[in-house]
């Protein structure tokens, strides 16, 4: 048994709670400047950011939204500084 | 032992555990101010300022977020050691819980003192009889030397065992008053004491762990008898760290100290700094011929039942000092030495002793030799009774 119930993280194995959402972000990948504020915001750890290939092989990060454990608080919303991401 | 350079030093009680954890250095110290706490952290903080310790002094808005702030430091990683007293512990009871079952050893130490209302600050042992069922382990000190003793002892203790320690020192009596002690040079406390290390550190991303979970009625209760286990084990442990302590200090510590307890007809058991008047009086009356002994608690959780009632057994009559008082029961330390002498009965059957409970030094009020020698006195002239005595 685990001392004080401390559990080793099992990913594969953790409730799917991104389907308790009732709101989804969602990013305008144009729009978003790849500043990382939301990345620091987000309470369930679901956004990092990402290197894409601009037009002119210009390279940019934006953030990336990953909605398993995504409960739509809205907060990333609400941090953004260019207003890159909705709640829909 | 026999090259280690000795050290004598005066201190107040809580500039003797500020000296220890200058020594034990640990990364985080989230604390809050209270009386009579309030010297172990000014210390404390001095040494910090001045750079001779590197920890993280962290002034939090209350007790509360005291300890909240201990779990999550000690939960990522860092050894982490916090200060308080009376109204301040028993602000912290509810998380007190939370650290010991998540089997957390932070290190606390408590200038033990009285609990409002009406409002005192002086010392007693109300406050941390109040946290006896917390499930963190209790250490006693008699004065500056054990106090610095006991934290250095507690910090490996409760690092050994997985268990938050409180280490207790009497509020004033021992917290403010200068004393002699002997410390040990700091390489040597460093290396008894060793690096922590949290093989569950919520900081190493590697390998995530959860902390809290919930544990619904199919296995909350193996949880609980599984931290049982590992609270009776601390009584073995502490033999260990003791007799490792003895090593490098040539300071030897007992799950309780007994005191001219051979071929004593009547003994006194208590916890503190009265442990002190009271070996003076022993000494005293011994002189005169009176077979009389003090057992002086040492660890009062985990409780050494049984070693303890194997140790009275012989007497003729005890008399349990407490310095605190349970509301609608016995004295704290009364029950559990009547237990004791429950658990034992069947291996020492014919024990025909009789026990006095006596309640002292409430709200700080000073206990006197005389007043200790009466309580002997009462034992030889056999005036015991089943009633809780009030020494005023």
């Amino acid at each position: 048994m685990e001392k004080g119930a401390i559990i080793k993280h099992k990913i594969k194995n953790a409730t799917d709670t991104g389907s308790w959402r009732n709101q989804t972000p969602n990013l305008d990948k144009k729009t978003c400047i790849g500043c990382g504020t939301c990345v620091k915001y987000c309470p369930d750890a679901c956004i990092i950011l990402k290197e894409i290939k601009n037009a002119g092989d210009n390279k940019k990060k934006i953030a990336e939204i990953d909605t398993k454990f995504c409960k739509g608080c809205g907060v990333c919303a609400e941090v953004c500084p260019v207003k890159a991401i909705d709640m829909k | 032992m026999k090259n280690i350079k000795k050290i004598k030093i005066a201190l107040t009680g809580g500039s003797a555990s500020a000296e220890a954890l200058r020594q034990i250095n640990p990364a985080v110290a989230p604390v809050y101010p209270i009386t009579p706490q309030t010297p172990i952290v000014e210390a404390f903080a001095k040494f910090c300022a001045d750079g001779k310790a590197d920890t993280e002094i962290v002034t939090v808005e209350s007790e509360h977020s005291a300890i909240s702030m201990a779990i999550g430091s000690q939960a990522a990683g860092a050894r982490t050691v916090t200060a308080t007293s009376s109204q301040g512990l028993a602000l912290m009871n509810e998380i007190l819980y939370i650290a010991s079952g998540m089997r957390l050893p932070i290190i606390m130490l408590v200038s033990a003192r009285a609990l409002s209302a009406p409002i005192n600050i002086h010392g007693d042992h109300s406050d941390v009889m109040g946290a006896r069922d917390t499930s963190w382990i209790q250490l006693f000190s008699e004065n500056s030397q054990e106090v610095y003793d006991n934290t250095i002892i507690g910090t490996k203790l409760a690092e050994k065992s997985e268990l938050p320690i409180m280490v207790i020192m009497d509020g004033f009596t021992t917290s403010h008053s200068v004393e002699n002690l002997e410390i040990l040079p700091d390489k040597i406390v460093k290396k008894f004491v060793g690096n922590y290390k949290n093989e569950k550190a919520l900081l190493n991303v590697e390998e995530p762990h959860t902390y809290g979970p919930v544990a619904l009625p199919d296995s909350y209760f193996e949880f609980k008898i599984d931290q049982e286990k590992a609270m009776n084990e601390v009584l073995d442990n502490y033999k260990k760290v003791a007799r490792e302590f003895k090593k490098i200090s040539g300071r030897s510590y007992k799950l309780f100290e007994e005191y001219k307890v051979k071929g004593a007809e009547h003994i006194i058991i208590l916890a503190g700094s009265t442990a002190g008047t009271a070996k003076v009086v022993v000494d005293k009356m011994r002189k005169k011929g009176k077979k009389v002994g003090i057992i002086k608690i040492n660890l009062f959780r985990p409780f050494p039942y049984k070693k303890i009632a194997k140790s009275f057994s012989e007497a003729k009559n005890i008399a349990v000092m407490d310095k605190s008082i349970s509301f609608g029961s016995v004295a704290p330390l009364y029950s559990e030495i009547v237990s004791s002498a429950y658990q034992i009965s069947s291996q020492i059957p014919n024990t025909k002793y009789k026990i006095q409970s006596c309640v002292y030094g409430l709200g700080g009020r000073d206990i006197f030799a005389k007043q200790i020698e009466e309580v002997f006195e009462d034992m030889i002239n056999e005036n015991i009774s089943k009633k809780t005595k009030y020494i005023k």
